[in-house]
């Protein structure tokens, strides 16, 4: 196991290596210029090329793109052009926010969208189910923003019960973690019902019935651990792509979280902002897909046992032609 | 009747989907008397899974429905208990083996788990000894104890079957459902396990409803045999009944088709045409399309049970008493 995620980690390289690459190279193709940006519309043309040759600006993309990469492994990710500061500590200054925005928004919408899902696959072909479908596709395809806005329209402006924006007290994160938990919650509504009754039309669960073990027994020990396996593939997807996906949620509610930060970069075309964030981010998403991978192999000892099975080949001469055959095709 | 652990009575079982109603069940009378194996043959869709899920009341829900009939295990009617009553007989006085043992088992929990699960159940004990329990009904059927914390990917097919077996008798069931419990084997290993299931329904005085379509199996296994076809019951008796002096037509052309040494026929006789469509059941007879003695009145009048011998049970118009 610690082999793999060991190898898992390695890929990570070229992976980063490979976004780096792209992002840098996006950005050269956009238009914008920095050096207009921070002097302004009054600048002559001598100061902004002046100004662009001290950034680096002027040299080719791979001259670059090397030694960007070389200050990452380093642990230099650039200082922000507009603010002067270094990129990393302006991220960590904000990424708390964002973490705990993800993680109480993500941990709201299981809390809701599991049990949700268990009760309209146990109701399956009943009212009950159908209104759940019903309840979970609006929610689903309901944009974020707009039900961020009615929330404070309704619980901010009209009940005065929460702030509308804010969050500096705990009040302050009601209304964003609902915003963002609303979509998600559907989400996994879905996707636990869908994988229930997938699960509950298996042989093994009518074995489980046979034994005499009571109805609550069947679906939470015997199918929804069952079920867990693609949720679980699902929700890390989610809290993945939440980290650097919550910016509608924090411009509305003024979170000074990642979204914001890497958008405000976006804007004034801060080019170590926008490089470095999105290299972060990628790194982040990519490391909960390994946990994800993880977790997998934790619940299904199916997948534990091919990762137990990798090890002990290496010591068989065959299976290591084996393994390095399909490394190579891979 | 004391001496009838089971009884079913006029049970009749329909399956409703969306567009259609399947007939699975269609009034059949059955009985299982203690420590007696009985066959229950029949070609598939003959409504015989249908019958055991009956007795354990695990039909799939909410597309079966009981049209109507009584079971009675020991003179009580279970399709009239409870839910938390039908828990503890389920698993406990009666057990299932299934068809399938390539899926039967929960994947991601231990075998040895999955059969104390069962023990701990109808047992007020530890769940050490419920464990130590599982142990050593793992070593009947066979496998190690040491097999107890493995997964069943880790298992075969056969030693899957004798895990399913082993959590099937873990609580020393008065009656066994088991549904095709060697189809899915290969023939050595339906050897094995058949041997097993004799030696410990021996060892245990367990009572068998044996699910099967191998009549080889019912010979060698069986004390009496229950034909099935299309939901109903064609014809009961005793293995020596019934093969000896086979009845129904259908028994007759079940018979016909299998290859036997002593015959110099270059082909076998197979039964001619297809099982019913169950959504839509031929009227009188269910056989009567198919049968080599049918007469107009087969496809008017649906036979009725002719006793041809005491305890040898025809439905067909044919079949005289005492004889055919």
């Amino acid at each position: 196991m610690a082999r793999y995620i060991g190898k898992r980690l390695l890929l990570l390289i070229p992976v980063l290596l490979g976004i780096a690459l792209v992002v840098m190279i996006i950005i050269d193709i956009t238009p914008g210029d920095p050096a207009r940006m921070m002097l302004g519309a009054q600048a002559t043309q001598e100061q902004v090329d002046a100004l662009r040759d001290q950034l680096g600006l002027n040299d080719p993309l791979p001259v670059r793109y090397v030694r960007y990469i070389w200050n990452v492994v380093r642990g230099d990710f650039g200082t922000s052009l507009m603010s002067k500061r270094p990129v990393i500590s302006e991220m960590m200054e904000r990424f708390p926010y964002t973490v705990k925005l993800v993680t109480l928004g993500t941990a709201f919408s299981i809390l809701i969208g599991i049990p949700l899902g268990i009760f309209a696959a146990t109701h399956q072909r009943t009212w009950k189910d159908n209104t759940v479908i019903f309840i979970s596709l609006i929610a689903a395809s309901m944009p974020s923003f707009w039900f961020a806005l009615l929330l404070i329209r309704f619980f901010g402006v009209k009940l005065r019960w929460l702030p509308i924006s804010g969050v500096e007290t705990w009040q302050g994160w009601v209304l964003p973690c609902a915003a963002m938990a609303l979509g998600l919650a559907a989400l996994i509504a879905r996707q636990v019902r869908s994988d229930m009754l997938e699960v509950i039309r298996q042989d093994y669960i009518t074995t489980a019935r046979a034994k005499g073990l009571s109805e609550g027994k069947v679906i939470y020990r015997h199918a929804l651990k069952n079920a867990m396996i693609p949720v679980i593939m699902v929700i890390g997807g989610i809290f993945g792509s939440s980290l650097g996906g919550s910016l509608i949620t924090e411009v509305i509610y003024s979170i000074p979280g990642l979204g914001q930060y890497i958008m405000t970069g976006l804007n004034n075309r801060d080019y170590p902002i926008i490089q470095s964030g999105i290299l972060i981010i990628s790194t982040m998403f990519a490391v909960i897909i390994l946990i994800v991978d993880v977790v997998f192999a934790l619940v299904d000892p199916r997948i534990r046992l091919q990762y137990a099975r990798k090890r002990k080949g290496k010591g068989e001469k065959q299976s290591e032609d084996k393994e390095s055959k399909e490394v190579a095709a891979s | 009747m004391a001496d009838n652990l089971l009884e079913i009575r006029n049970l009749a079982v329909e399956y409703h989907t969306d567009d259609a109603q399947i007939y699975a069940v269609n009034n059949i009378n059955l009985t299982v008397r203690q420590g007696e194996t009985i066959g229950i043959v029949g070609e598939t869709g003959a409504g015989k899974t249908t019958i055991a899920k009956s007795i354990m009341r695990i039909l799939p829900n909410p597309q079966a429905k009981l049209i109507s009939g009584e079971i009675f295990y020991r003179d009580e009617n279970i399709l009239k208990l409870s839910e938390k009553e039908m828990r503890r007989i389920r698993g406990n006085k009666i057990a299932m083996i299934f068809q399938d043992p390539m899926t039967a088992l929960n994947p991601i929990e231990k075998v040895g788990f999955q059969i104390a699960e069962t023990i701990k159940l109808h047992n007020k004990i530890s769940s050490v000894e419920a464990e130590k329990r599982a142990c050593d009904m793992l070593e009947m059927v066979g496998i190690p104890m040491e097999r107890f914390s493995e997964y069943p990917h880790q298992f075969s097919g056969g030693m899957k079957q004798r895990v399913v077996i082993a959590m099937a008798l873990a609580c020393n069931p008065e009656l066994l459902l088991a549904d095709e419990p060697t189809t899915a084997l290969d023939v050595t290993i339906q050897a094995q396990v058949l041997d097993m299931m004799r030696s410990l329904k021996e060892k245990l005085n367990t009572s068998v409803v044996l699910i099967t379509h191998d009549l080889g199996i019912v010979a060698d296994f069986c004390d009496t045999v229950a034909v099935t076809y299309a939901g109903e019951i064609v014809e009961r008796g005793t293995v020596e009944q019934l093969f000896d002096n086979p009845s129904h037509p259908y028994t007759l052309g079940l018979f016909g088709s299998l290859p036997r040494l002593d015959s110099t026929e270059r082909r076998l006789k197979p039964v001619r045409g297809l099982m019913p469509d169950p959504t839509n059941l031929p009227s009188g007879c269910r056989f009567h399309d198919r049968c080599p003695d049918a007469t107009d009145k087969c496809a008017e009048v649906a036979p009725e049970d002719v006793e041809v011998a005491p305890g040898h049970i025809v439905k067909c118009i044919n079949a005289v008493g005492g004889a055919v």
